[in-house]
């Protein structure tokens, strides 16, 4: 019941705060200067002002910003994103075709990034002073400072000169398979180079972290007790302490999430990830404002429903959160 | 240039009679050489729209529009007008109507017959609703006296019509498709669900990723298209193109043009490269003043900011000299541009003079005045290091330049259409015919709050007059004459300062033959290209 309540009040915090994003996204892109028509006339080569001033018409420009402002909310209330005024089709339709890349691209770094990050973490923790531990430390300064879009171009440059192994562009085949088996193999092999990129920052972050907080847990008096009662080190290790070091791991996983989607929209562009990234940027660039909000709306609602979810993960790892 | 054009004319029906009579020896083997089937892939950063040319310009819908629909009729590399969905055509004396005599064996991709009906649809839908309203401005009707006769009938007198029947400019759509009462420029079926009437059908369309057209069987011209399948692969990033080109993943890249690329492309024996295709277009890179504005009201002004500029160093140097200088408001491979123009050679003690003598003294620290330009982003090589060039070059006479940049082309687009620069940088395209792509910079009565109109606030009354009579003499050597005196009136009033030709070229995979290499390149049928 208790549960029930607090996540009752923090799905009520999450709707005002989603209806607060969207006005705020609104007048963010609103305020960047130039508008839509601009850009479908410049990639006509030109327009005359009757059909740029009927194309303003259709899209609701000419009218004042608080009007669009309450239609775009209106609309947004009946789940309706609209449709893109660059390409003329529902919002809906280009973002969920654009989802499962985004999805398949950000789990799975998260993914590598979480279980080789506290993989490495944990046995660095082992000898704190050793060579490993002295080699997390370097990987994660290279992993925090290099921009995943450098690096993402070095291992472009790697891989489609020096060793053509790996794709580095799409997530098919050009004129691949598309289905069965060989479908998955082929998207599963375009996923390597984008999931490595992306991930790398992550990894060297929490690696770092699964480390100290597991040096921290390892000094505590029940790790003692548990090693006093003749545990192997193993049963100490991985039973005892890690769970408990890998709270604040669980934690920065998922308020990173955002950033990891954040992430995303670069490695998309050097990879040409067909992802939403990829969409929100160029929609920018367009001044697509639907497009552009309805990504970002997403945006935000995955990102909270990602908190939630670190708040029930949290609760499943360390029962004493539920207590208070 | 008269003589050049004439010479280049003769010279190219010297070559096509060479090549005739060669090919009526050579052609079975030359049948038999050509290998049918095989898939091209073409790389393009610029994501189209749609895929609708009638309702939708620019290159990026062009190149796949024009494998999907037929128009009336294509041009070869010398700009004469070729049979293509019309077997023969007759543009009136008068100018004031053009005869379409359609083939009869043509149809649309969904089995259906091509018939005047639906050449008199999309001519009227294209006036409509095509963002180039001068293109088939004086079109008043089309008559249909039978299935397979189209008339296009104009109030005033209008030669451009002929090449407005262009591939990219006049795709022929299914009237029973499109003709349903919505709204052409938003029609569901500009895109998914699309039925032409080209060499191509369309099997999937990604909007921002990818479009994939297959062979149409019951394409008019036997025997054609020879591939199999067309698959247009779009990625932003120009870099990520040319290493895929490097890989073998694509074999065509149309419209690039960074000095960078192309040395690279040049350096690397498995492709090749050509200049040849854009003719038809004609993009220009030029200096635009704004001359609403003092000092730049001042053409005494505007000549010595030109007399300053080394349009030698900018081809050479900048853009690595795979550009070539332009002097005049039409590009010249045009058959309309001439040679007798008003030039402005580099000399900086002349232009130091000619800003004295025009009442602007240096003062403090040897400064005249101050000038902001802009630039479009985005094409560093074309734009940004020629603004960057001319801010130092402008500083030797004085002249304090503040280069603008715009975060992206919409930032641009607002502060050139609401008439918000100094100088700016621009790229333009001439569109084949005058009519379409350079009256509109001119014309004192086009001085609007848009890209690519008059922003320069241009007005002379004899240019409009020059304009709107030239539009309408159907005689090509009258009409030269007019254009004449119109480029040596524009280059001596200098609203703009003409500087080069975009290097657009196309790179291929040496796999790849019968480049599309006529007057609109790559936004032509690729119905003749085959892959070794």
């Amino acid at each position: 019941m208790n549960l029930l309540r607090t996540f009752g009040s923090r799905l009520l915090q999450a709707l005002l705060l989603v209806v607060a994003v969207v006005v705020l996204n609104f007048a963010l892109v609103h305020s960047a200067p130039g508008d839509p028509v601009e850009t479908i006339a410049g990639a006509s080569g030109g327009m005359s002002e009757e059909l740029k001033a009927e194309l303003r018409a259709s899209y609701g420009l000419d009218q004042p910003l608080p009007v669009q402002l309450g239609v775009y909310l209106a609309r947004v209330a009946r789940l309706d994103l609209g449709y893109s005024y660059f390409f003329n089709l529902p919002v809906a339709d280009l973002i969920a075709e654009r989802v499962p890349a985004t999805l398949l691209l950000v789990l799975s770094s998260v993914l590598c990034a979480f279980v080789l990050g506290t993989g490495i973490g944990v046995l660095a923790a082992r000898k704190p002073n050793g060579w490993l531990s002295q080699c997390i430390t370097v990987l994660s300064l290279v992993g925090f400072a290099a921009p995943v879009f450098w690096t993402g171009m070095l291992l472009v440059i790697l891989f489609a000169s020096v060793f053509p192994i790996l794709p580095v562009s799409d997530m098919r085949s050009i004129d691949g398979a598309s289905d069965g088996i060989a479908g998955v193999l082929d998207v599963l092999w375009h996923l390597v180079l984008p999931t490595f990129t992306l991930s790398l920052v992550y990894l060297a972050h929490y690696s770092r972290l699964a480390r100290a907080s597991m040096l921290e847990v390892l000094g505590s008096d029940f790790i003692r007790t548990a090693r006093a009662k003749g545990l192997a080190d193993g049963v100490v290790l991985y039973k005892h302490a890690l769970r408990n070091a890998i709270l604040p791991v669980v934690t920065v996983l998922g308020l990173q999430f955002g950033n990891v989607l954040a992430g995303a929209i670069l490695v998309e562009t050097v990879f040409n990830w067909p992802g939403l990234g990829r969409l929100a940027f160029e929609s920018v660039l367009r001044r697509d404002y639907p497009t552009i909000l309805g990504v970002l709306l997403l945006s935000a609602v995955v990102v909270l429903v990602m908190n939630l979810l670190t708040d029930l993960a949290y609760r499943l790892i360390d029962p004493r959160i539920q207590k208070r | 240039m008269n003589h050049l054009f004439l010479s280049r004319r003769a010279l190219a029906l010297a070559a096509a009679a060479v090549v005739a009579a060669g090919s009526l020896a050579a052609l079975p083997a030359a049948a038999q050489d050509i290998k049918k089937g095989g898939t091209l892939v073409i790389g393009t950063p610029q994501a189209p729209r749609h895929l609708n040319g009638a309702v939708q310009s620019g290159v990026a819908t062009a190149v796949p529009s024009t494998q999907l629909f037929a128009s009336p009729l294509r041009f070869d590399a010398q700009w004469n007008p070729q049979p293509y969905l019309a077997e023969s055509w007759k543009l009136a004396d008068d100018g004031k109507s053009l005869t379409l005599n359609l083939r009869k064996n043509a149809v649309f991709h969904d089995g259906k017959p091509i018939t005047s009906e639906d050449v008199a649809f999309s001519i009227m839908q294209i006036k409509a609703n095509h963002p180039f309203a001068t293109m088939l401005g004086p079109v008043e009707k089309v008559e249909t006296p039978d299935a397979h006769t189209a008339i296009i009938r104009m109030a005033t007198a209008h030669p451009a019509i002929v090449l407005a029947m262009s591939p990219a400019l006049a795709p022929i759509l299914p009237k029973h498709i499109y003709g349903d009462g919505v709204d052409l420029k938003n029609h569901p079926r500009n895109g998914q669900g699309l039925v032409g009437s080209g060499p191509f059908k369309l099997t999937e369309f990604r909007p921002g990723q990818r479009v994939v057209m297959e062979k149409f069987d019951k394409f008019f011209l036997p025997g054609k298209p020879y591939l199999d399948k067309l698959i247009l692969t779009i990625s932003p990033d120009t870099q990520s193109l040319l290493l895929s080109l490097e890989r073998g993943d694509i074999q065509l890249l149309p419209y690039a043009a960074s000095s960078v690329d192309l040395k690279r492309v040049k350096a690397n024996p498995n492709l090749q490269i050509t200049d040849k295709g854009y003719e038809g277009i004609g993009s220009i890179n030029w200096l635009a003043f704004n001359t609403a504005r003092k000092p730049l009201s001042d053409v005494k002004v505007r000549k010595a900011i030109a007399t300053a500029i080394d349009k030698n160093f900018i081809t050479k140097v900048l853009m690595g000299g795979f550009a070539s200088q332009v002097d005049g408001p039409i590009v010249p491979a045009s058959p309309f541009a001439v040679p007798d123009l008003v030039k402005y050679p580099v000399d900086l003690k002349q232009s130091a003079a000619m800003l004295d003598a025009a009442g602007y003294k240096a003062g403090a620290e040897g400064e005249r005045f101050k000038l902001t330009i802009d630039y479009l982003p985005g094409t560093d090589e074309q734009q940004k290091n020629v603004a960057e060039y001319l801010r130092s070059q402008l500083k030797k006479v004085g002249i304090t330049l503040q280069v603008r940049a715009s975060a992206d082309f919409p930032a641009w687009a607002k502060r050139i259409a609401e008439h918000d620069f100094d100088l700016t940088m621009d790229n333009v395209f001439n569109w084949g015919d005058p009519v379409i792509g350079v009256h509109r910079t001119y014309l004192s009565t086009n001085i609007k709050p848009i890209v690519w109109t008059n922003t320069q606030s241009y007005a002379n009354p004899k240019v409009d007059e020059l304009l709107n009579a030239a539009g309408g003499i159907v005689d090509p050597i009258k009409r030269k004459a007019y254009y004449a005196t119109f480029q040596k009136i524009v280059t001596d009033d200098l609203p703009i300062y003409f500087i080069n030709a975009t290097p657009y070229h196309t790179v291929a995979s040496k796999k790849l033959l019968n480049m599309p290499t006529t007057i609109w390149g790559p936004a032509s049928p690729l119905d003749e290209v085959w892959l070794k």
